[in-house]
């Protein structure tokens, strides 16, 4: 299952890590990055691929969202199929 | 790139425009629990719903952190039960008792359905469904409730219209220590929707299906935040931004709905757009017309901009979702709007304002405090022209008005959470009563010379 990870908040060192790492205890592949940084404010969004035999959803949402609160950041996981419905017909 | 502005257009309408599901209400049929032992009835009734919906909540939740899109309430309507014959007040009670609890046990927020629909005539279960009313509402939390008065084929059942007041007044006085606050939950309709999932009118028709997942979305928010940089546009092109806008909120829906209907292995029934403000800052549907360009929402120009904005909401909607349903529109509930509270404190927004905004909102006078003193007849002829307006104008049309016991108009009501507060309104002091005392049965409207 493909999913978005948006990634907003202030620039600081090491928050690519600290995502990538959490990814990689999941086993989830990251197919795709595309990042920017706007007046200090680091906006990242990532296509990944979650296994479902291995990984559930909610338990990647739960850890990511432990770290956007640890961090300062605003972190959203979701399924790819809604951007696809909302903005294309 | 264009995922990148997607995703992210995505994402601020989530966190910063207040873009949510408002609801996912479902329908369950009660046709075959109904029978001459009351007692039994109810009891089937209260299975039913626990068996059917039990799963509803946790289901609604998981898909809504799959999508990253909150599901805020998670609700159940059911076919109306005065369909259930009963005769006595304590039989009514059995059945209000019974949705309550069951509504309590599977955690929803609210179930609709102890209805009534009298467009025609009452029979005799009827009207003694329409005497427990009052008290049903006084002795359950969770559990909604309306009436059905009139039809653009039937007419208006102005006998029925005559029970309305003290239906109402009772009800007010009897959740005195709440500020009148059952009546909040009871609608009275007319041309009533039969797959609306939106409270406090749901209820599952006669003619749905076993059960369905019907699915309401809002966002005024993100209309609003849509027409913010189009400043000297002319109309035509904020009624095509406000269509852009309700496209991509319906789809969102569309796809939510789906899924929890799948996961639940129950049919998808309609969706429901409909801009539905909530006492939040931002979600609000009185500042969609302040942006449009009137000073406040009320002034000369609201029922236009009004008209134009639920026009557009329907045609976007309806391109976006194989099935809108229920009342689709723009609500302007009073106390659940900070904007339109604003106005009617400013003395901008009046009742017969709101009556004349009504005609072209999607349903109707919403969610408005008027003064507890208010004459039964009154408030019955309040309900006899929202009434008027639907049947001539084939629209839904309905009256949800609260006369908070010992309040007078000027005072301020909080009843707290999504139902806001509202500034008690000022109502005409002449009496209606020679003409509600009559009764009888308005006549269907004819459907020619339309001028």
């Amino acid at each position: 299952m493909k999913a978005i990870i948006t990634v907003v908040g202030k620039d600081q060192v090491g928050i690519m890590y600290k995502i990538s790492k959490i990814l990689n205890d999941y086993h989830i592949n990251i197919e795709d990055i595309t990042q920017t940084i706007l007046q200090d404010y680091f906006t990242m969004i990532m296509v990944v691929k979650i296994d479902e035999a291995k990984t559930g959803f909610h338990e990647i949402d739960v850890a990511l969202h432990e770290l956007a609160e640890q961090e300062g950041l605003s972190i959203h996981v979701q399924k790819e199929e809604i951007f696809d419905t909302m903005h294309k017909i | 790139m264009t995922i990148y502005k997607d995703v992210l257009e995505t994402i601020h309408m989530i966190e910063k425009e207040n873009l949510d599901i408002r609801t996912t209400t479902m329908g369950i049929s009660l046709l075959d629990c109904f029978g001459r032992d009351h007692k039994a009835a109810a009891d089937r009734v209260y299975d039913k719903i626990t068996r059917l919906a039990g799963k509803l909540v946790e289901t609604a939740d998981e898909v809504s952190d799959d999508y990253g899109i909150r599901i805020v309430n998670k609700r159940i309507s059911v076919t109306p039960i005065a369909f259930a014959g009963a005769k006595t007040t304590e039989d009514w009670l059995l059945y209000a008792k019974a949705l309550d609890n069951a509504a309590k046990a599977v955690g929803v927020d609210i179930i609709g359905g102890f209805s009534a629909l009298v467009q025609k005539g009452c029979t005799e279960s009827d009207e003694s469904f329409i005497e427990a009313v009052p008290y049903a509402l006084a002795e359950t939390d969770a559990m909604c409730s309306s009436i059905n008065l009139g039809s653009t084929k039937a007419g208006i059942n102005m006998d029925a219209v005559m029970m309305m007041g003290p239906l109402i007044k009772k009800t007010a006085y009897l959740t005195r220590d709440n500020s009148s606050f059952g009546c909040a939950k009871f609608v009275a309709f007319a041309n009533a929707v039969e797959d609306n999932p939106f409270m406090a009118g749901a209820f599952h028709g006669v003619s749905e299906a076993e059960n369905v997942i019907n699915v309401g979305v809002s966002g005024p928010g993100v209309v609003k935040e849509a027409l913010v940089g189009m400043k000297d546009a002319p109309v035509d092109k904020i009624a095509e931004k406000i269509k852009q806008t309700a496209f991509k909120i319906t789809r969102a829906g569309q796809l939510v709905g789906r899924e929890v209907s799948d996961r639940l292995g129950v049919p998808f029934g309609i969706l429901d757009l409909s801009l539905a403000p909530t006492p939040a800052v931002g979600d609000s549907v009185a500042e969609i017309l302040e942006v449009m360009g009137l000073e406040r929402c009320g002034t000369h120009g609201s029922t236009a901009a009004l008209a134009m904005l639920t026009d557009a909401v329907k045609k976007g909607g309806i391109m976006a979702s194989g099935h809108v349903g229920g009342l689709s529109g723009a609500f302007i509930p009073v106390s659940e709007d900070n904007r339109m509270i604003a106005a009617a404190e400013e003395g901008c927004l009046t009742f017969d304002k709101l009556e004349a905004m009504t005609s072209v909102c999607s349903v109707g006078l919403d969610m408005i405090a008027i003064p507890g003193d208010t004459s039964e007849d009154t408030i019955s002829a309040i309900i006899a022209d929202e009434a008027a307006i639907g049947v001539i104008n084939n629209k839904t049309t309905a009256v949800r008005v609260i006369p908070v016991y010992g309040m007078k108009a000027g005072d301020r009501v909080d009843w707290g959470g999504l139902f806001g507060s509202a500034p008690v309104m000022e109502l005409n002091g002449f009496s209606s009563s020679r003409f509600i005392q009559r009764g009888g049965r308005m006549p269907a409207p004819v459907h020619s010379f339309k001028n």
